[in-house]
């Protein structure tokens, strides 16, 4: 006789739904708090942990990139041996050990270096500083800048000259607000033209740039009095080249220290990869973590759904009597559940964006920003759910009993 | 027209059956006005909800304009509810955060109605009983008698022909329960079907036919003929 499908308008339900809300906002708000919770705890400690993760990873990665390091000794031959007790130190290397190193085409640069302390003084002032002797590739190596002037000049490794560029704070301790450049410093005992100022970018691990002075390597070994090269850094041309390049360090060493293995190499690579592997999965870990936080918050909201339900039995009854069908009551139960875990997750998104803000904000080396995944992950998750676990009582209310519903019992 | 052929409702209280209904047969006409009345627990509440569709028989057949409705589904059965039937109930029953527009409004919004129209037929429906000046108000803010008012309103936008009311003056002092009567006694000369459940029988005598239910059977059925206000047998 009259069957048409009787339809909801969507404006109708978020209406009614927006109401039921409104109307018990205890209720709401604790929901909202759970879920809220829930998501800023996943974007707030994904953001931690990829903020950890990039720290790491750039404080690596500025000490060059496709990077091998070659220092005298095997490492591997820890403990005590023969040699140890005859007190046989490992053969040095030497400047032409590094020179011999350029001599593969899938080298790009080397920089050999020197280090030791020495005084420095300017006039009347002095103090202690590391005395980094290296070479002019060393500047592309380790991704530095200049400030003022110029980096040390390409000149033959073994050829001393006067000039050294120094760090930005021995600048100021040494030159105050006097222009440093042209100046002429002592370093132990010899006079060096200052001809370049470094840039603050270069804080790697282990040296801080600002506090060394560079020369020339040559110039260093006289310093220091040695002919000796306390570490060659190599830079192969592609990360596919390092392992090759590796294998030709060894090879070509051992050539030249009559036929025994006496350095060690190491790629930077390999350590990288593995802090990336450590961090990355720690962000998943905490991220999970996180995550039970949510599932919790989708449980509250069963509880508060079923709840939710048995206190409204009669307005439901009522609904029923007013001809709502099953599936209408499922549709306002589960709309309303949608409006609040939707409404949670952008409170609990914006709360995390602030507390990652905060971080960012004490810890500003920290680069804590929530990955995308994450927060696309904590916003889906908060929604299904709440959609998911309000299902059953959303059926529960659609099978109530009208009779009994109305009848307040 | 509602016709009831050899209705059973059966409930099991612990392990015994309960004939709450007990082959009940009878024939309301279109505009009719009818009272149930009877002591309680013998079924007229029964046979009410029966009636509104909120239950189903356990035998028997009820045919509400020709159309058997026992067998149609709860979807169907709910359309049903909303286009042919409205309800009073003695305790009103109106959402508290919703105003008196909005409680009228859902019967309307649950059929699927747009907006526009239904402003007006609320307002509408409103004015005629008398409640245009409380529509903005909160059930909390009206007296019993404008709440009741306000339920039939609700009852009646969606134009039923049957309006079915459960001890709709148990709830009202006697001032209120009588003017909530007279609308719906004014309702029922306009054609609309009336039942009502009493226990009351100085509301209930006021029906032209009236039923008397004692343990689920239909006790006596009387037409009183004196009643003069009710004119609108021709249907």
């Amino acid at each position: 006789m009259f069957i048409t499908v009787m339809k909801l308008h969507s404006p109708d339900i978020a209406w009614f739904s927006w109401g039921a809300l409104r109307g018990y906002p205890t209720r709401t708000w604790l929901m909202l708090t759970a879920m809220a919770i829930g998501v800023s705890a996943v974007v707030v400690l994904t953001s931690l942990g990829e903020g950890a993760r990039l720290y790491v990873m750039d404080r690596f990665a500025s000490l060059g990139t496709n990077l091998i390091i070659v220092f005298p000794g095997r490492s591997e031959t820890a403990g005590i041996n023969p040699t140890t007790m005859m007190g046989e130190t490992p053969r040095d290397l030497t400047l032409n050990d590094a020179l011999a190193l350029t001599r593969s085409y899938k080298v790009r640069r080397i920089a050999p270096i020197n280090v030791g302390s020495a005084d420095v003084s300017y006039l009347s002032r002095s103090r202690e500083v590391v005395v980094l002797g290296t070479t002019h590739e060393m500047l592309a190596i380790r991704h530095w800048e200049l400030a003022q002037g110029k980096f040390l000049p390409a000149i033959d490794l073994d050829r001393a000259s006067p000039v050294t560029v120094i760090g930005s704070k021995i600048r100021d301790e040494l030159f105050g607000a006097e222009r440093a450049l042209g100046k002429w410093i002592r370093i132990g005992d010899s006079r060096f033209r200052v001809i370049g100022v470094m840039g603050s970018k270069g804080r790697s691990i282990g040296v801080d740039v600002q506090e060394t002075i560079m020369i020339p390597i040559a110039s260093a070994q006289q310093i220091f009095n040695t002919s000796s090269v306390f570490r060659i850094l190599v830079e192969a041309k592609t990360r596919e080249a390092i392992e090759p390049v590796k294998q030709f360090i060894i090879d070509t060493l051992q050539e030249r220290h009559q036929g025994k293995k006496d350095v060690t190499v190491i790629t930077q690579d390999a350590v990288l990869q593995t802090f990336d592997r450590i961090l990355g999965a720690l962000t998943y870990a905490v991220g999970g973590i996180a995550a039970i936080s949510l599932a919790v918050a989708g449980i509250l909201i069963m509880n508060v759904m079923l709840v939710a339900v048995s206190q409204r039995t009669a307005e439901i009854g009522l609904l029923k009597a007013l001809g709502a069908s099953p599936r209408q009551i499922i549709m306002l139960i589960l709309a309303e559940a949608f409006m609040l875990s939707s409404l949670g997750a952008i409170v609990g998104f914006l709360l995390g964006q602030l507390g990652s803000w905060s971080i960012r904000y004490a810890f500003p080396d920290l680069p804590a920003y929530a990955p995308a995944w994450a927060i696309v992950i904590a916003l889906a998750v908060a929604v299904i759910t709440g959609l998911l676990f309000s299902l059953m009582p959303a059926r529960r209310a659609a099978r109530l009993d009208p009779v009994l519903a109305l009848s307040g019992r | 027209m509602i016709e009831l052929a050899e209705i059973h409702r059966d409930f099991l209280v612990g392990d015994q059956v309960v004939h709450a209904l007990d082959d009940v047969t009878m024939t309301i006409e279109s505009g009719e006005y009818v009272s149930i009345m009877g002591p309680s627990g013998s079924g007229k509440s029964t046979l009410l909800n029966l009636l509104g569709l909120l239950d189903r028989p356990t035998s028997g057949v009820y045919c509400l304009n020709g159309q058997d409705v026992t067998s149609l589904s709860d979807i169907e059965q709910a359309q049903v509810r909303n286009r042919e039937i409205g309800f009073v109930f003695q305790m009103f029953h109106l959402v508290p955060r919703l105003t008196a527009a909005e409680n009228v409004e859902l019967p309307l919004i649950l059929a699927g109605m747009l907006p526009e129209r239904r402003k007006t037929k609320v307002a509408d429906v409103l004015e005629d009983l008398g409640l245009a000046d409380r529509s903005h108000h909160k059930p909390d803010q009206l007296s019993g008698g404008q709440r009741q008012r306000v339920a039939i309103a609700r009852a009646t936008v969606t134009e039923p022909r049957v309006l079915l009311a459960d001890e709709p003056t148990g709830n009202l002092d006697h001032k209120s329960g009588t003017d909530v009567i007279r609308i719906l006694e004014q309702l029922n000369e306009r054609g609309i079907t009336l039942i009502m459940v009493t226990h009351d029988p100085e509301m209930g005598q006021r029906a032209r036919r009236q039923l008397r239910m004692i343990d689920g059977r239909l006790h006596s059925d009387v037409l009183n003929s004196d009643h003069v206000h009710h004119g609108n047998e021709a249907s």
